[in-house]
């Protein structure tokens, strides 16, 4: 027996919008759920203060300071490698064995829980090149994790750039070094930015790779040597020692605002940088 | 009087892999006049612009034979840098291919990597090849314009000038007409016709026709193979091989 056209057609909007509806109402669910019990505890203290007492009273003064420090400390180290390498990958080398066997590792390193990454940073830059808990050592280990994201980005984002834009380059003389400078990574660039945001998130919202590196000090950091805390970790402490439940969720919220900041001007620049590109 | 030679061609052979594109070629072009070059498609004219100035390079298969003097000097030679050679030899692209950025910026983007800085230098650089592409009139208000919002004909008028801010001496155009209108066409041919006084021009081209307007000379390619060359007006009206007077006839291509 064949279904009418018309009946399937409905099915797939019914089932499609259902499926949407779904992942809105969740998304709209847990962020409404932890603002109702974070936003009461926001106040100017809780972010401009130094936590107290474990954190039981107090602001978060310090974790904030971590949060912002500790990804763009990631991206710094993970970004030049990252877009270096897939420039490598693809305009300075033919596919061959070697380059898939590097896409390969790439992609198993993408799928590596983080709490391994967590336990290699401890061993290699906590303990055996002596950085102790500290912001490099967690800025190092998170720049690894997020290192497959971006050269696979970015890769993306280079081959989607016309070869025509390429051959043209070269007609006027361009080196293949200029052409990736001045046609390749600029016309790459909304691509690689999209990687790059994915880095930030995952850096953010890392706890376990984080507490093993980057430790878990509630002191203000005054240089890269000293042991930082994001909110993600204050978060999961204040949680799991049972030190503030009020506390935990005010986190959260200004985590979430954080996030969504973050995006925001990313997606701010983004458009402002297409915008300049086509006038 | 006979004229000066630009580039002299000794029998070259181009190969991509084990395909043979170029068989055995012998022929020279003359200085400041229009070469132009015919055939059906697959005869290897492109690849014959395309191994002038080693863009054929990009192409790790590729693999050439014989030898190309320019100036009497060996551009396939070890010595030789590509990326000099491409800054004395331009090209021009079948499709309009503008970069993604503006008017100003596609002209200026060969001299700048020469290293010219210079704002008033890079206006004239600019208003000149623009003026000489027959497009200056058209662009002159609004030259931070993003390039790929002219139109096809003002795009591939716009990557000549680009090719003349080089200052190239010799222009090789792949068939620069093949996506264009008439009056666009025309346009082109006649910034040709002016140009060729200041350059030498190979020009290949899918319409017969075109050859016959602005070549000073043509030759005849098929199938890899160079089957005829002379004065336009004589391979038109009077060619020796049987073939090319089927091709410009008509009769097969």
């Amino acid at each position: 027996m064949r279904v009418s056209p018309k009946i399937t057609q409905a099915l797939a909007v019914i089932l499609l919008g259902a499926a949407t509806l779904l992942t809105v109402v969740v998304l709209v669910l847990i962020i409404a759920f932890v603002l109702k019990r974070g936003v009461p505890e926001i106040s100017w203290e809780f972010l401009s203060t130094k936590p107290r007492e474990m954190g039981k009273a107090g602001g978060i003064l310090p974790t904030i300071l971590g949060t912002v420090l500790l990804p763009l400390l990631a991206i710094a180290i993970a970004l030049p490698m990252g877009v270096g390498t897939a420039v490598y990958l693809t305009e300075y080398t033919r596919e061959n064995r070697i380059t898939k066997i590097i896409r390969f590792g790439t992609d198993c390193l993408a799928g590596i829980p983080s709490i391994i990454f967590g336990l290699f940073g401890y061993i290699f830059f906590v303990t055996m090149l002596g950085m102790g808990w500290s912001m490099l050592s967690g800025g190092l280990t998170l720049a690894i994790m997020i290192l497959p994201t971006i050269i696979r980005t970015s890769e993306e984002a280079i081959r989607s750039v016309p070869q025509a834009y390429r051959e043209v380059s070269c007609s006027l003389a361009a080196t293949n070094w200029e052409t990736v400078y001045k046609v390749v990574l600029p016309n790459a660039l909304p691509g690689i930015m999209t990687g790059v945001m994915l880095g930030i998130g995952r850096s953010i919202g890392e706890t376990a790779a984080v507490i093993f590196t980057a430790g878990s000090s509630l002191m203000m950091p005054n240089s890269l040597n000293d042991s930082v805390r994001t909110m993600s970790v204050h978060f999961y402490l204040l949680a799991r020692e049972g030190i503030s439940t009020e506390k935990a969720y005010a986190t959260a919220a200004v985590l979430v605002f954080a996030v969504l900041l973050v995006n925001l001007i990313a997606y701010w620049m983004m458009n402002r940088f297409i915008a300049k590109r086509s006038r | 009087m006979e004229p000066k030679v630009k580039i002299s061609v000794q029998n070259l052979s181009v190969f991509f892999g084990r395909h043979q594109a170029l068989r055995n070629l012998t022929l020279n072009v003359p200085a400041n006049r229009i070469l132009g070059i015919i055939g059906p498609a697959s005869s290897g004219k492109t690849t014959f612009l395309r191994t002038l100035n080693r863009m054929n390079e990009l192409d790790p298969d590729n693999r050439v034979e014989g030898r190309i003097l320019m100036d009497g000097l060996d551009i396939y030679h070890p010595s030789q840098s590509a990326v000099q050679l491409r800054k004395r030899v331009g090209m021009v692209f079948a499709l309009p291919m503008p970069l993604p950025m503006s008017i100003y910026d596609n002209v200026t983007y060969g001299p700048r990597l020469c290293g010219i800085r210079n704002r008033a230098a890079l206006d004239e650089i600019v208003e000149r090849t623009l003026t000489a592409a027959f497009l200056w009139d058209e662009v002159k208000d609004r030259l931070n314009l993003l390039a790929l919002r002219l139109s096809g004909g003002q795009q591939q008028r716009l990557c000549l000038a680009r090719t003349l801010a080089m200052e190239p001496e010799v222009v090789l155009l792949d068939e620069p007409c093949s996506g264009l209108d008439p009056i666009s066409t025309a346009r082109i041919e006649d910034a040709l016709s002016v140009l060729k006084e200041r350059y030498t021009i190979i020009l290949v081209t899918n319409n017969t026709k075109q050859a016959s307007r602005v070549a000073d000379e043509t030759a005849f390619f098929l199938m890899g193979e160079l089957i005829e060359m002379g004065e336009t007006a004589r391979i038109f009206t009077v060619p020796k091989d049987q073939r090319t007077s089927d091709y410009v006839t008509g009769r097969f291509g």
